[in-house]
């Protein structure tokens, strides 16, 4: 890990960005204060994640080479790319869920709200920047309890377990976040494996948003499914941008072209290059991002 | 040719069956269930076998009681830790071990071991000093080995089957470990832990060498001393299949109608253990209905 990690000089991506809250303030009390973007246009919005000098390895084999790239609130980043390039591995850093692997190792540095996440307890970091995965994965449980779960604060020290009565209203409310509460209705005790690919995926959506999270990560969250249930979550995502600062990871540029604001293209390990979503695949700098959005390769 | 051997086993299984359920009716009697045994030559008065079905269940039930915790433990921690891997290859091992002993051969470790006036407190014994070491205790010890190696399999092979994917959707929602596999993946192998349960039960009701070693192979079930159940515990008794056993041509009661009613019960028995492993290994399919 030492030998990734001379922290050099920052490179700041975005000139324009606002600054952030003081250093080691606690988790964002000014959120309503947040210009709400409306439409496509990225205005000033404010850094929620910073990638500063990112270097991910697994083993020694460089999968993310020294990235830096801004997460902001209000916006949809998308991150594409070939197979192979590092999108999934940054996604997963975010979290420290790259920690999971035991041959990864990270350089570089990597801040929510300004404070560094490596100084965060990884389950309170995690809290707060939740993720979906690929393949719909609810648990084998009732909807209820899968959303309960995530809200219930296990590990606390002698805290009593929260009745029903109080954990309804927010299971509730997170199915409706996610446009399920129409389709499960009333029956909360529904098993979650036996809802649809897609209503699976917007329970796991639902989950990931039960406890507040200030960042939602996707990872390819539509690959598994049908066009219509794509349709429905890339809808979703359009309202949650509001709420939540969304990263995608996707495969699909048609998806990142319709759903995201700023996208980052990455190739063999490097960011290549990063902006809106119009300049990416109208005006690229790179040649590289227009051989790929243009679909020379991918 | 194939289709003849197939057809062997099937005949084979059909002529156990059936020739036990013909013996066994024909010398069954309701009040066999309920009487307890005695030793009379005359078998009009030997009794029933309510001892050894009483103490069929109780070794059933402390064989398992002890094997599936100690069980469920080795097998979360060889699925979901399992560092370091030297350890882990060794424990293992000693389960490889373990399923691999024959029946007879850990009763006869079971007894020198528990012989030792160390475990006096666990048996009848003589002013504390010496062990007699053969009890319900020791042979519930005992045979719970014999379950143990089924329910690891079982629950590891259940753990194994939930995709990665399941448990890093928990960690990214802020939880441990330990509350994974608490909250998520031990509720998730709940039919595997059952599938692993049902089939150590079997392999315990149907064990012979260890309850005729380790159980005293008294007639009746004699307690010992101390408070209910304790006393109970460290008593001795017999089970079905030492009852059978005994009364069998090569046993000291030498009486095949009450042999062949008891069998018949001991095989109802497994059978139902049986149909219920195929029922719980059924649910579990439905359940893990994840992609991988």
């Amino acid at each position: 890990m030492e030998s990734l990690n001379p922290p050099p000089p920052i490179r700041r991506i975005d000139p324009t960005r606002t600054p952030g809250p003081r250093p080691g303030a606690p988790a964002a009390p000014a959120l309503a204060t947040i210009p709400v973007l409306g439409g496509r246009a990225p205005g000033p919005a404010r850094d929620r994640m910073r990638c500063e000098r990112v270097t991910i390895a697994y083993g020694g084999k460089i999968a993310v080479n020294a990235v830096d790239l801004p997460v902001r609130q209000g916006e949809v980043l998308a991150l594409i790319g070939p197979s192979g390039c590092g999108k999934t591995t940054l996604i997963r850093s975010l979290n420290r869920l790259t920690e999971l692997t035991p041959t990864a190792a990270r350089g570089g540095r990597i801040t929510l709200d300004d404070q560094d996440i490596d100084e965060l307890e990884v389950t309170h970091l995690r809290r707060r920047v939740s993720m979906v995965f690929q393949q719909p994965n609810p648990f084998p449980m009732s909807i209820y309890e899968n959303i309960a779960y995530a809200l219930r604060e296990h590990g606390e020290k002698r805290r009593r377990r929260p009745r029903r009565a109080e954990l309804e209203p927010r299971v509730i409310e997170a199915l409706t976040r996610a446009g399920l509460i129409d389709e499960v209705g009333e029956d909360l005790d529904h098993p979650a494996l036996r809802l649809s690919g897609g209503q699976q995926q917007r329970l796991c959506i639902a989950r990931a948003l039960a406890a507040d999270p200030e960042v939602l990560l996707l990872d390819e969250p539509c690959s598994a499914l049908d066009p219509r249930s794509t349709s429905v979550i890339e809808e979703l995502i359009g309202r949650l941008k509001q709420e939540v600062a969304v990263v995608i990871v996707t495969h699909n540029l048609q998806q990142a072209r319709r759903i995201a604001d700023r996208v980052a293209f990455m190739y063999l390990g490097e960011l290549v290059e990063y902006d809106a979503v119009e300049r990416v695949f109208n005006a690229p700098r790179a040649q590289r991002t227009q051989d790929y959005v243009a679909g020379a390769f991918g | 040719m194939c289709w003849a051997a197939g057809l062997f086993v099937t005949l084979a299984a059909a002529a156990i069956v059936v020739f036990m359920a013909v013996k066994g009716l024909q010398y069954l009697q309701l009040g066999l269930l309920f009487q307890h045994p005695t030793a009379a030559v005359d078998q009009s008065k030997a009794g029933g076998f309510l001892d050894p079905i009483e103490g069929t269940i109780a070794l059933t039930l402390l064989g398992t009681l002890i094997a599936a915790p100690i069980a469920i433990g080795t097998a979360v921690w060889l699925s979901e830790y399992g560092r370091p891997t030297g350890l882990a290859r060794l424990v293992e091992a000693g389960v490889d071990v373990i399923a691999g002993v024959p029946s007879i051969v850990l009763a006869i470790f079971g007894l020198i071991v528990f012989s030792k006036a160390l475990f006096s407190f666990l048996s009848i014994s003589a002013q504390g000093v010496s062990s007699f070491g053969r009890s319900f205790l020791i042979a519930g010890i005992t045979i719970s080995l014999v379950a143990l190696p089924l329910i690891v399999g079982s629950v590891r092979e259940a753990l194994q089957a939930i995709p990665s994917h399941v448990r890093e959707a928990s960690y990214a929602l802020g939880k441990s470990q330990a509350t994974t596999i608490r909250h998520v993946l031990l509720p998730s192998v709940r039919p595997g832990i059952a599938t692993g349960i049902a089939l150590g039960m079997g392999r315990i009701v149907g064990d012979t060498a260890i309850a005729i070693v380790l159980l005293g192979n008294t007639l009746e079930n004699q307690p010992g001393t101390g408070i209910w159940p304790l006393d109970y515990l460290r008593g001795t008794g017999s089970t079905l299949t030492t009852y059978v056993y005994n009364n069998s041509p090569v046993g000291e009661g030498n009486a095949p109608q009450k042999a062949y009613a008891a069998a018949f019960v001991l095989l109802l028995v497994v059978l139902l253990l049986n149909y219920s492993v195929d029922r719980l290994a059924r649910g579990s399919r439905q359940v893990t209905a994840w992609s991988r």
